[in-house]
């Protein structure tokens, strides 16, 4: 039962290369220039799949990006691609393919039992039925119904194929190297402009590859022969444009022929865009459309003179338009008789004449009744007053071409209805924007090569001194004639007439739609699923359209059509992703001081884009007994950590003081040179933006430390201030961020570790107070010592270039050995903090005001700062905010845990509660755990039993609200 | 799109970073004047056509900038220093 041959005939493949590849476990041969598909026609096979819900038997329908049928798992070694268009997949050797949504085989699939259920499976039937009879029901249904329906399956494995991404630019680009785009991009490249190509095929040509014409050959090779020979155009075939966007970026998605990626997405900035996508043919809607053997009339001709294959004996076309007829002439020259049901009553004269001249019987006024043969058409019933039934192979049918309208309307441009043409063509082209040939419904083959012609002269003034192309020498265009036909198909056969095939979407459906009220277009296409395919219903919408038009009584310029999106064509998850996978997902920040750390035992922590070291294997193996240990260390003895990640900024120039004064809220005029002060910052809204430590190095220049997380805000903010507002203000800020590098040695023993590795410099509680700053030279490198304290311990900070941050790191290491100096990781360091009552980013939620901080006695009364008129509003001074406070674990064993939940002792536990946790961890003082949080009214609370409740874990723990200063409230530690 | 830096010329958004309303005008540091500083903060116009912006490119100079864009089409009308 095979429908089709390879014939002796001149065409696009390569008779002698030979391509061997697997369907469905069996080898089979092609040449080299078939597509899958045409390959496997060659081959006799049709049956290639099975629908999507009713799990019909299916074959080819067209012969290009349009296909909603044949579409096949592939694959090439282990790595195989759902859904892959086999009529647009170019036939490599050594490829396998699979027909999907068939159990247990494509010939015998249990699942077709859902035929027999057809009136069950009609549109909106799943989410009638399957509601009830629980509120979840539909969540328990879904996996089966999904298993039962459906295309190819994606990869369960990771994609381990290499997708690049790529950014260019050029003048012009050219969508589509049909005869339009040939001639425009020709035109275009003889200015020397920079002109690009794209075309979605592996062959340049568009419908001139169809078309069987040797003058047309020769004008095509004739023209890719210049631009081949133009060193400013890139030629892309196999490259689809996806989508334009803003200022003309086209999203180019490229398969190259030879390359390590497997595709390159390319985001193009081109001057101007020319697009010469084409049309699309459409299906006739009539029963028993979708059998095998059922194709577009359009693919029978590319199929003929393309790839040379043939129907075996005998065609039949329907058709309501003049196109279809170049396929029943060029089957019938190629001895394949030819029957042509025309549902027109009328033809123009040359056309009979021509069927006349090749024994072609045309019965006018007449479709398709009915298609015999289930996995293989057989034959013909036509409707009308010529009801005859004819054997045949195939049948072509054609109701009209619609114009690839998809990029002209990603701008936002509805596509208007042209009536001589029964089609949507660009509702108009942005600036900068062209069009030619069949997209602006220009059907004829020397009007779309002088279309593009135009187009390039109208993209690129400097077009005027090129000469003129030159013409192929073929007859001049007939006039296109149509007469739409929406609907074909007789009253009782409507369930069985299919629009969209990839959905199986019949005319009852649609029908369907309209009784229940789903009438506007994006309606009907939600409710049956119409076009939502991955073939987003390339062939189907628009007949689609015009039978809810039709139901409604509307002309179809009123109905309109859904929305035109990206992507054209489905693309490869990995294309978009490009390389930024896994460790390229984001960058990845490093201390300088990083190496030492993996070196010496650090288990990391990713905090924003930072790697940070978050304890030590010295410690122990898990970071829940490692920081008690680094935490105790700080405590009793003296530990290191690497804070380079610190903000740093340098403030320099005559009004900096004036300027830090204006940003904190602390005053910062009068700070003595030598001295720190820990300051804190509002935005204009009066919610704290930030706070750090900042000093001030001499008359005109201070170091600001930010927190980690928000020094690249900060950064910005001065730079907007200085640069934006306060421009009489003379002072530079310059980020030192990664430019230097920091520790901090923290701990009753930190002086003493101190005087081991600068013995030379009087570091004396006298020389260097608390918040006291001291540069010196240590080996000829610049040291920067800041007495500040996060953990509350006497501690220090010391600073230096992130060049010699490894160096002075080792050097206080080795000096500070027989102290039992050790470093102390990230979990440690903010554990410490949240003794000393310390916030920090987790407690810090872009909501607090100073006052729900406890720090709204910090800010200058007698100044002004940024943020002081709206920090005093009345929302941010109403007594209930969510405010900080200390809490103690009241529970033996139980444990406090970040983000719990907190509710006042009587409360029911249930809703968002009063407050939630922002930072716990074991205090090594107190030997229990504490926490920061965030409670409605604060510290007015102190005292009061709270419940930690934690339902993740069905936890409620009893608490204690208290002072969330947990040690040392007199800061004796921090002067000593 | 395409945000033209006054001080490196034309590159592509994602060297930048969007700053806010520049239509109106920054109360002056010490006014005290809560209505005003609200009205600065808080009430903006949401129009669909040319809009005055802030503009940083923060992946490049640093440099911040006004520049009028249609926030309809995202065409760049002008720009200033």
């Amino acid at each position: 039962m095979t429908a089709f041959k390879r014939i002796d005939k001149q065409s696009h493949i390569d008779r002698t290369k030979l391509i061997s590849f697997q369907f469905d476990g069996k080898m089979t041969n092609g040449f080299a220039g078939d597509t899958l598909a045409s390959a496997l026609l060659a081959n006799g096979k049709t049956l290639l799949g099975r629908s999507f819900k009713y799990h019909r038997p299916r074959g080819i329908i067209g012969a290009g990006i349009e296909e909603p049928n044949a579409l096949f798992t592939t694959g090439i070694g282990g790595r195989t691609e759902p859904n892959t268009i086999s009529t647009t997949a170019e036939l490599k050797s050594g490829i396998t393919a699979k027909s999907q949504n068939a159990w247990p085989s494509l010939n015998f699939d249990l699942m077709a039992v859902n035929q027999l259920l057809s009136p069950l499976f009609g549109a909106g039937f799943y989410y009638k039925t399957f509601m009830g009879p629980f509120k979840k029901s539909w969540m328990m249904y879904e996996p089966i119904i999904r298993k039962a329906a459906g295309l190819g399956a994606a990869l369960p494995d990771l994609d381990t194929a290499r997708y690049d991404m790529r950014y260019m630019f050029c003048d012009v680009l050219v969508i589509g190297s049909g005869p339009a785009g040939l001639a425009a991009a020709v035109t275009a490249a003889r200015t020397g402009a920079r002109v690009v190509l794209a075309e979605q095929d592996f062959e340049f040509g568009g419908s001139i590859l169809s078309s069987g014409s040797e003058e047309l050959e020769r004008w095509r090779k004739t023209q890719i022969a210049e631009l081949e020979k133009s060193s400013e155009v890139r030629l892309l075939k196999r490259t689809t444009a996806q989508g334009i966007y803003d200022d003309n970026l086209v999203v180019l998605n490229h398969t190259p022929e030879s390359h390590s990626a497997l595709m390159i997405t390319e985001q193009l900035r081109a001057r101007t865009i020319i697009m010469a996508t084409g049309a699309i043919e459409r299906p006739l809607v009539f029963a028993n459309n979708d059998r095998p053997g059922v194709m577009l009339a359009s693919a029978l001709r590319t199929y003929l003179n393309r790839f040379s294959v043939a129907p075996k004996k005998r065609a039949v076309i329907v058709t309501n338009n003049d196109s279809a007829y170049a396929t029943a002439f060029d089957l019938a020259e190629h001895d394949v008789a030819v029957t042509v049901a025309e549902h027109r009553s009328a033809l123009s004269g040359d056309l009979l004449a021509k069927a006349a001249q090749l024994g072609i019987a045309i019965f006018p006024s007449c479709g398709i009744s009915d298609v015999v043969g289930e996995k293989q058409m057989r034959a013909v019933r036509l409707s009308g007053r010529h009801a005859v039934t004819i054997e045949c192979d195939v049948l072509g049918m054609s109701g009209g071409w619609s114009p690839a309208v998809h990029l002209t309307s990603h701008g936002g441009i509805k596509p208007k209805f042209d009536e001589k043409i029964a089609a949507f063509i660009p509702g108009g082209f942005a600036k900068s924007h062209f069009g030619a040939g069949a997209v602006k419904g220009t059907f004829g083959l020397l009007a779309a090569i002088r279309e593009g012609e135009v187009a390039a002269r109208a993209a690129l003034p400097e077009c005027k001194k090129i000469k003129e192309l030159d013409l192929p020498a073929i007859r001049e265009d007939r006039k296109y004639s149509i007469q739409p036909i929406w609907n074909a198909a007789e009253k009782a056969n409507e369930k069985y007439a299919f629009v969209d095939f990839q959905n199986d979407v019949t005319v009852k459906d649609i029908r369907g739609a309209h009784q229940e009220g789903y009438l506007s277009v994006e309606h009907l296409k939600r409710y049956t699923t119409l076009g939502m395919g991955t073939d987003q219903g390339k062939t189907s919408n628009i007949n689609a359209l015009a039978m809810m038009a039709d139901l409604r009584g509307l002309a179809m310029s009123q109905a309109g059509t859904t929305t035109f999106r990206p992507p054209y064509s489905p693309i490869t998850v990995g294309a978009i992703a490009g390389r930024t996978v896994a460790a390229h997902f984001r960058p990845k920040r490093l201390s300088p001081l990083h190496d030492w750390h993996v070196n010496n035992g650090a288990t990391f922590i990713e905090a924003g884009l930072w790697m940070r070291a978050w304890y030590y294997n010295w410690a122990g193996n898990t970071p829940e007994a490692a920081y008690i240990k680094e935490m105790e260390l700080v405590r009793q003895n003296v530990g290191i950590a690497d804070v380079s990640t610190l903000g740093k900024i340098d403030v320099q120039g005559p009004d900096a003081a004036e300027f830090l004064n204006r940003v904190y809220v602390n005053g910062f005029a009068k700070l003595p040179v030598g001295r720190a002060r820990y300051g804190v910052m509002l935005n204009d809204d009066g919610v704290v933006l930030d706070d750090g430590t900042t000093s001030r190095i001499n008359d005109t220049q201070f170091y600001m430390t930010t927190t980690t997380a928000q020094a690249g805000e900060v950064m910005s903010w001065l730079e907007y201030l200085l640069q934006m507002h306060w421009t009489d203000l003379d002072v530079h800020v310059t980020s030192l961020t990664d430019q230097w590098g920091g520790m901090a040695v923290s701990g009753p023993n930190s002086r003493r570790a101190l005087q081991l590795a600068f013995p030379e410099i009087d570091i004396t509680n006298e020389a260097l107070p608390y918040l006291g700053v001291m540069d010196f030279k240590f080996e000829g490198v610049g040291v920067r010592v800041l007495r500040l304290s996060f953990s509350g311990e006497l501690a220090y900070e010391v600073h230096c270039s992130a060049d010699y941050t490894t160096a002075l790191w080792e050097h206080i290491l080795n000096a500070a050995a027989p102290l039992g100096i050790k470093p102390y990781g990230l979990e440690a360091l903010a554990s410490l903090r949240i003794e000393k009552g310390h916030v920090a980013g987790a407690d810090l939620d872009h909501r607090n005001t100073l006052d729900d901080l406890g720090l709204g006695k910090m800010a200058g009364k007698d100044k002004a700062y940024i943020g002081k008129e709206l920090r005093f509003r009345e929302d941010c001074q109403a007594p209930e905010r969510w405010s900080l406070v200390g809490i103690e674990c009241m529970e033996d064993g139980a444990k406090l845990r970040g983000g719990a939940i907190l509710f006042a002792a009587t409360d029911e536990i249930k809703g968002h509660g009063r407050g939630y946790i922002t930072s716990v961890t074991w205090s090594t003082e107190l030997n229990k755990y504490i926490a920061l949080a965030l409670y409605n009214g604060g510290m007015k609370h102190e005292g009061k039993e709270i419940i930690c409740a934690f339902p993740l874990k069905n936890e409620n723990v009893k608490a204690r609200i208290v002072s969330p200063h947990f040690i040392d409230k007199q800061g004796e530690r921090l002067h000593a | 799109m395409r945000v033209p830096c006054p001080h490196c010329g034309e590159r592509d958004v994602a060297e930048f970073r969007y700053g806010g309303d520049a239509s109106k005008m920054r109360p002056t540091h010490d006014t005290g004047d809560l209505k005003q500083w609200h009205d600065y903060k808080f009430v903006f116009d949401n129009p669909k056509g040319p809009h005055l912006e802030y503009w940083q490119h923060v992946y490049g100079c640093r440099q911040w900038f006004k520049l009028n864009r249609n926030t309809a089409t995202n065409e760049i009308i002008g720009g200033e220093k």
